[in-house]
């Protein structure tokens, strides 16, 4: 009799039927669709869908089937060309409140989708795209953190009328990198009272004095986490930008993440034209706070098309007029930061300002409590443009008046801008940080992978691993005989659960992922071979068939726990040292050795012992 | 069916000089390859673009290259990949984007034959290559220490561990070798498929020590030429088995994958074949070398038993 304990038959079984759960929407493939959202991020309704739905019967557009996702809209088509028509027709008539982006929609049936069961995404070698990776110029940020304080530094020192020379930049960590300010003083100055006068711009300053053959003077450093805070906040900060600007184009499953310490990782699937995209990501924008004008109509200065002396016009995002004062009170670049929060008054966005900014504030809502301000978002881009069959940079700007608020109190270098939902809120913070605080960055890698390029990848892909898998499958028919189908069953199930640990962890699906699933399955076989050698040598020992086997299972253990390790930690060391592809490639052959244990020692032992173990007396093994 | 009937008793062990001179001129080779010719190393170490694009009917390779020279681009490589119809262009480092060089190389191929189309242009800073590459030695170091302190914790003789760290090393020397040589292109995907061979070679030495401890357990005077020999053989079923199937899935790989994964599949199959040599002619050998004896083995099971069963 060979024995497995019911509750590891219940396990297996257990674990097989979720393997498969999960891997099941991998099979359907995927129809050319539409995905659309409303531009204020509403969720869409039944009501907007049915509009959506009417619109495109009028055009003639067949719709597959269509429903809402996560507040989103999403039409699947039959072919390509129904889904550009559909594109075309709602940009053509809806893109004022809608933003629609092509997209692939899953054939899998909708309960799944409901349960949250979902297909891998696939990587753009697969599917096609474009993929740029972006470096934030850190020391960038760091500079323009230094300017801000030696412009906060001159402010205070002029305050406290504390004489000084001059104003430096300087550098300790070597290779010239500034991490530090030098105020040399002028003779004779009281150095106490200058780092007195100095912390009150920031406490958390270091300060030393020194005195050496240029003179007197007292340098600030910043300490090695000042440093990379600020590196940190800039290289978030201009995700978010990134980001923000990714869902302006209209991609459907963007992915905007940084990367390494100074990278940020875009990848936009289906994108083609890079110079274009290129040039939206890569603008540069800024904002202004400006008093409102409350005296004079903004319709009629739109009609009479000239702003009432001392204002200018804006438009607000609806379209509207409105006309501000000509004074601007604060700049993006006196903003320190700008963060989303909830306020006795509900969401708001605390916005932290310069000295600068905080004192030009101070003054000016002393004066206006009570009174309406603006904040106006500037947009700068350089596009090329042809002239006389030159092409030239041409730079444009966009402003818009993005919020109006009224002044509550008097206000210096930090306050909060209220009377807004949360989403938008959340919108402005973005906006402010996108605008003003982004450290430099410069594209250093960028690759473009055409369409079919991507459905040629899949198909060898797919193919190697079927003829792969049935070479193998074969071959250990013909060599294992009944144990090699169990082993056949085993390396099925091994591929399965695979496949549903990836779809859990949405893993993206790339070629080098496909190929660590086609090694994987070479590998499993392994595990397989040590026992049925090993039983095979007990069998040739004159030991008993079922002795056999379970002394097979036995002694393979170690060898198979052993030789399991080294290839985990060549996994491992893939996974944590690698980045895109390669990253794909590790995480597949880690969870392969995983699952590869866990279905050849359990899965292979129960259907083993299931054939063979019911027998009082088992004559022979089919084991070739 | 069975590679082998009966039990095999291959004398390895009394063979080994040959093997060991045998794996002494491959590596000389290799380390001379990569210090006279180097490695031909892919875009993303060094930085440039690289141009992806199908003919309709089988491209002309030189007037590629005419074109592009006349175009202004100084020594550009074109190669011949996937079928006969593909194509894969290299040029320097530029500034420009994937739209521009995919607009400019349009233009040219498209003087050659209207209907070519371009599949994929990637272009790659300078400054990513160097770091890719201090980043893939990084990996390969981390990998070799990594699994060396593993070997070394999980046998306690040393002389065992330096077999096992010889013939670790052996096998990504010789992939790299057969690249340097063959003038393959070494890109990041080969730097994976090396580390996972690094992985894998392991994975043999490790089952044959195993028998050998197996073996010293049953017979304390036994000698060890001969345990050795006996455990290679024992084991040497499955060591072979484990590797055709292996072998069966890579060779698909190679065959079928697409040439974006033919570097990959190439490094595997050499180094699968190199690690199924060096685990059975050269781990075991040089421990035996080291003067390997039943009592190194005997008395650190004393200490610490065989695993636990399931």
């Amino acid at each position: 009799m060979l024995e497995f304990p019911r509750w590891k038959y219940v396990l297996v079984t257990l674990v097989i039927v979720t393997g498969l759960l999960f891997a099941l929407p991998n099979l359907f493939g995927e129809d050319p669709a539409l995905q659309v959202e409303r531009k204020s991020r509403a969720p869409m309704d039944d009501f907007a869908r049915q509009s959506i739905e009417d619109l495109l019967h009028k055009q003639n557009v067949v719709i597959k089937r269509d429903y809402i996702d996560g507040g989103r809209l999403i039409l699947a088509f039959n072919d390509v060309a129904s889904q550009l028509k559909a594109r075309d027709t709602v940009d053509a008539t809806l893109a004022d409140v809608d933003r629609s982006a092509l997209a692939n929609a899953s054939r899998a049936p909708s309960w799944m989708r409901k349960i949250g069961l979902k297909a891998m995404p696939l990587g753009l070698d697969l599917r096609g795209g474009l993929y740029l990776l972006y470096q934030v110029d850190l020391q960038g940020a760091v500079g323009q953190l230094l300017e801000s304080y030696e412009q906060s530094f001159r402010r205070a020192l002029i305050e406290a009328k504390l004489p000084f020379s001059d104003i430096t930049t300087i550098g300790t960590s070597g290779g010239g990198v500034a991490n530090g300010l030098r105020v040399a003083l002028a003779a004779g100055a009281d150095s106490d009272a200058v780092i007195e006068a100095l912390k009150k711009v920031d406490p958390t300053l270091k300060f030393t004095s020194s005195n050496d053959a240029a003179g007197a003077a007292v340098d600030m450093l910043l300490t090695p986490a000042q440093i990379k805070a600020r590196e940190d906040y800039a290289l978030e900060q201009n995700r978010t930008t990134l980001t923000n600007r990714v869902n302006e184009l209209g991609v459907s499953e963007p992915i905007v993440q940084r990367q390494g310490l100074d990278r940020i990782l875009v990848q936009l699937p289906g994108v083609q034209n890079s110079a274009e995209v290129k040039d939206l990501l890569g603008k540069v924008a800024t904002l202004e706070l400006r008093l409102a004008d409350t005296q004079d109509n903004p319709m009629q200065a739109q009609q009479g098309g000239h702003a009432p002396l001392g204002t200018k016009l804006y438009k607000r995002e609806d379209g509207s007029p409105i006309l501000l004062k000509r004074e601007v009170i604060v700049t993006g670049d006196e903003l320190t930061s700008a963060t989303s929060t909830t306020s006795t008054e509900g969401p708001a966005v605390s916005i932290k300002l310069d000295a600068r900014g905080a004192d030009s504030m101070l003054r000016t809502t002393r004066l206006n409590v009570g009174k309406p301000m603006a904040v106006v978002y500037i947009e700068k881009s350089r596009r090329q443009v042809e002239v006389n069959g030159q092409k030239v940079d041409r730079d444009t700007s966009s402003e818009k008046v993005i919020n109006v608020a009224t002044i509550r109190g008097v206000f210096g270098p930090q306050f909060q801008v209220t009377g807004l939902t949360s989403g938008e809120a959340r919108d402005l913070s973005l906006m402010l940080r996108s605008g003003s605080l982004a450290a430099p960055i410069e594209v250093v890698q960028e690759r473009a992978i055409g369409p079919s390029l991507g459905q040629d990848n899949i198909d060898k892909g797919v193919r190697a691993l079927e003829i792969g898998m049935l070479a193998v499958f074969v071959f250990m028919a013909l060599y294992y005989h009944v144990f090699g189908l169990v082993a056949d069953v085993v390396l099925l199930a091994n591929v399965i659960l695979l496949t549903a640990l990836l779809s859990m962890l949405h893993a993206v699906l790339s070629l080098p992922g496909i190929a660590g699933i086609i090694l994987t399955v070479g590998i499993a076989v392994d595990a397989n071979v040590l026992i049925y050698e090993r039983i095979r040598e007990e069998l040739r020992n004159g030991v008993s068939p079922q002795a056999a086997v379970r002394a097979g299972f036995d002694k393979a253990f170690s060898a198979i726990a052993d030789s399991n390790v080294t290839a985990l930690i060549a996994g491992l060391a893939l996974w944590v040292i690698g980045t895109g592809a390669i990253r794909s490639f590790a995480i597949v052959l880690t969870l392969g050795i995983a699952t590869s244990m866990f279905s050849s020692l359990l899965g292979s032992r129960a259907l083993i012992t299931l054939i063979y173990g019911g027998r009082r007396k088992v004559a022979r093994l089919s084991i070739g | 069916m069975e590679f082998f009937h009966r039990a095999t008793s291959f004398p390895f062990m009394s063979t080994r000089k040959v093997w060991y001179g045998l794996s002494i001129v491959l590596i000389l080779i290799s380390l001379a390859s990569l210090a006279t010719r180097g490695l031909n190393l892919g875009v993303d170490f060094t930085g440039g673009v690289t141009v992806q694009a199908t003919f309709p009917a089988a491209a002309n390779r030189d007037a590629v290259i005419t074109a592009l020279t006349a175009a202004g681009y100084a020594d550009p490589q074109v190669t011949i990949f996937g079928s006969s119809r593909e194509l894969a262009i290299r040029l320097p480092p530029t500034k420009l984007s994937t739209a521009e060089v995919r607009g400019k190389i349009e233009q040219i191929l498209h003087g050659i034959d209207a209907g070519a189309t371009i599949q994929q242009v990637e272009v790659v800073g300078p400054q990513i290559g160097g770091e890719l590459q201090r980043s893939a030695v990084q990996a390969l170091i981390a990998t070799l220490l990594l699994i060396f302190g593993y070997i070394a914790l999980r046998f306690h003789t040393w002389r065992l561990s330096l077999g096992a760290i010889l013939a670790v090393l052996h096998d990504p020397i010789l992939v790299l070798g057969t690249f340097s040589l063959t003038r393959t292109t070494f890109d990041l995907t080969v730097v994976a498929a090396m580390l996972a061979v690094i992985g894998y070679s392991l994975n043999d030495t490790v089952v044959v020590f195993d028998r050998i401890r197996e073996r010293f357990h049953a017979g304390r005077r036994l000698d060890p030429v001969a345990v050795l020999d006996q455990s290679i053989n024992q084991t040497l079923s499955r060591t072979i088995m484990t590797k055709v199937v292996t072998l069966i899935v890579v060779v698909a790989l190679y065959a079928l994958g697409g040439p974006v994964l033919r570097g990959f599949s190439e490094a595997l199959i050499i180094g699968i074949l190199a690690g199924t040599y060096s685990s059975i002619y050269i781990s075991s050998a040089v421990a035996l070398d080291c003067g390997l004896k039943a009592e190194h083995l005997l008395a650190t099971a004393v200490k610490k038993p065989l695993d636990d069963l399931p």
